[in-house]
């Protein structure tokens, strides 16, 4: 039975939009041809996208439907401390200028689609490697399983409000569509896609900014009523100073931990070149812009006297009160469509992961490159129905939980990775008992606070510092990494090969002429 | 063949760090610009200016033929 209160123009024009990007991934697969039985292909397009492209691409990959939904979320409900996300989105850009260059490079030369692959060669430890492979694993799963959540947030703005069955089915019928495209193009259905994603975002972030605030009596006007309202809610539109460290440290884990997460490296090794990335580096704060625009729309649901205790339909909810239907249908389609594009890269690169350092290391040695891209097809499909079963068969707040346990987590690989890049001082057992303890560290902190939060009360002297987690666990497992590199290097425990060398993170490997 | 670590201007790259990580310096309301407190707007510049820097570092080391 169909839920009565359908918003029937919002409806046509989302299942439009919705059509026209599933035509859109499955064309993909004809888009700059390629072998798409090779894990190349099919996990990273080849390594062939220009700036214009990756551009879309890391911008519908890093800005996630999620973002759009929970960052106003919870800047509605507790304010400034959300503002965190804009010096984070600041800051992971230099970062990404200065160290992703060299890991494309490296992998480029040596044909690694994975950082495990990475952190095996430079290290000659498929233990590691298989610690930096589950890790990824694990920290991106509960991120595909949100991206659920944006577009459950949408569907239920439009009216579909259902019970059991008709709740659930069109969630299973879009992530079957994409499972479906994502399974026959590869990398190249979400690249492709972000196209629409992107172009839609801006212009529901354009359209937000020129029409909420002159309904709702201009930006003065929004700051002083959320300035007002946010203190009985325990928030703040400004920051006080008991918040700066919690504020400082959310912003540079996160900005690492987004740089190492497993469709983050996806999306960059896909890229041409080293410049390519660069030239991207400085390119995509325009995101960054957006991003902050729509912050702010958890401000102008407070001014708009929006009243709810569910924090995902925030955003869903303004919009039906601040736009024409037809619109909303867009901006619905946008954040849904939005959820696409990450869910999908999500996907792949988890498949990557799995193929490539448990499949290939440890089940099939001798996996030929079709059995790769065969099994990464498989496992991407896996990932997915396995994300529909978490949202669909357990509490939403277990996501969450996982998702803050993920950042933590995914940080804990930058040692291994990000260390790997700059140096092999570190012994790789060293390494293995840093990530451990690190993860330990991250999770004990993020299991005192219930999982509810990641900012952990650190007491320093008589002094308390709110500190995000994930910083004081990887501060924990640098320091075990540099001890224990001290001790076995004492012992002369082997540290294994290295079969990268210095000139591989410089040089711009020979472009693939295959276009 | 470009070498992206003994890049040149890679100094430049810092300071986005240093201005928007240390809330002391903009943790304020006033001025007040368009309606936003300081916070919300110096912080809306710096996505702005961490991509003019960025590109600028880019030059410097990729100059045009």
């Amino acid at each position: 039975m169909l839920p009565i209160n359908i918003q029937w123009t919002e409806f046509s024009v989302f299942l439009f939009l919705f059509a026209l990007v599933t035509v859109v991934g499955f064309l993909a697969s004809r888009w700059r041809r390629g072998n798409l039985d090779l894990l190349d292909e099919w996990g990273l397009a080849g390594r062939r996208f220009g700036t214009f492209v990756t551009w879309f691409l890391l911008g519908g990959d890093l800005y996630t439907a999620y973002t759009f939904i929970a960052l106003p979320a919870l800047v509605y409900g507790a304010g400034a401390i959300g503002f965190f996300a804009v010096p984070y989105t600041v800051v992971v850009y230099p970062i990404m200028f200065v160290v992703m260059p060299r890991l494309w490079r490296v992998s480029k030369q040596h044909g690694y689609v994975t950082p495990a692959d990475f952190v095996r060669g430079r290290y000659d430890s498929s233990l590691l490697a298989l610690a930096v492979a589950i890790t990824g694993i694990v920290a991106v799963m509960p991120y595909i399983a949100l991206q659920l959540v944006g577009i459950q947030a949408v569907l239920a703005g439009m009216g579909l409000t259902g019970t059991g069955l008709t709740k659930d089915l069109p969630l299973i019928i879009a992530f079957a569509i994409l499972a479906a495209y994502t399974y026959t193009s590869g990398l190249r259905a979400p690249a492709l896609t972000a196209v629409v994603k992107d172009t839609l975002i801006y212009i529901t972030v354009i359209a937000a900014i020129l029409i909420i605030p002159a309904k709702l009596g201009g930006f003065g006007h929004i700051f002083n009523v959320a300035s007002q309202v946010l203190p009985t809610r325990k928030g703040s539109v400004m920051l006080g100073p008991k918040a700066y460290s919690a504020f400082s440290t959310l912003a540079l884990g996160s900005a690492f931990a987004l740089l190492l997460y497993p469709h983050t490296i996806t999306g960059i090794l896909s890229a041409r070149n080293g410049r390519t990335i660069q030239r991207n580096a400085a390119l995509l704060p325009t995101y960054s812009l957006a991003l902050v625009l729509i912050s702010l729309l958890g401000y102008m649901a407070i001014a708009a006297g929006i009243n709810t205790k569910d924090a995902t339909m925030v955003v869903p909810l303004l919009f039906n009160m601040m736009f024409p239907k037809w619109f909303t249908g867009v901006a619905f389609a946008a954040i849904a469509i939005g959820a696409l594009v990450p869910a999908s890269i999500m996907a792949i690169s988890a498949a990557n992961l799995f193929t490539r350092n448990i499949y290939k290391e440890y089940m099939n040695t001798q996996a030929t490159a079709k059995q790769e891209s065969n099994v990464a097809k498989f496992v991407s499909l896996v990932v997915k129905l396995g994300a529909v079963l978490f949202v669909i068969g357990i509490p939403i707040q277990y996501a969450l939980y996982l998702q803050t346990l993920g950042g933590i987590w995914i940080l804990q690989t930058m040692p291994a990775v990000m260390g790997g890049l700059y140096t092999r001082w570190f012994h790789r057992g060293a390494l293995l008992i840093g990530w451990l303890g690190g993860m330990a560290t991250g999770t004990f902190m993020a299991a005192a606070l219930q999982f509810k939060s990641s900012v952990y009360p650190l007491v320093i002297g008589h002094t308390v510092f709110p500190i995000y987690a994930a910083v004081a666990a990887v501060i924990v497992n640098f320091a075990l990494a540099v001890v224990f590199t001290v001790i076995f290097n004492g012992m002369k425990v082997p540290a294994g090969n290295d079969h990268t060398q210095a000139s591989d993170y410089l040089v711009e490997p020979e472009v693939a002429a295959t276009q | 063949m470009q070498s992206s670590d003994r890049g040149k201007g890679y100094w430049l790259l810092i300071v986005p760090f240093v201005a928007t990580l240390w809330p002391p310096f903009y943790a304020r309301t006033n001025p007040v610009v368009g309606g936003f407190p300081f916070m919300y707007w110096y912080l809306l510049i710096w996505t702005l200016l961490v991509g003019v820097l960025s590109a600028i570092v880019y030059r410097l080391n990729h100059p045009k033929h």
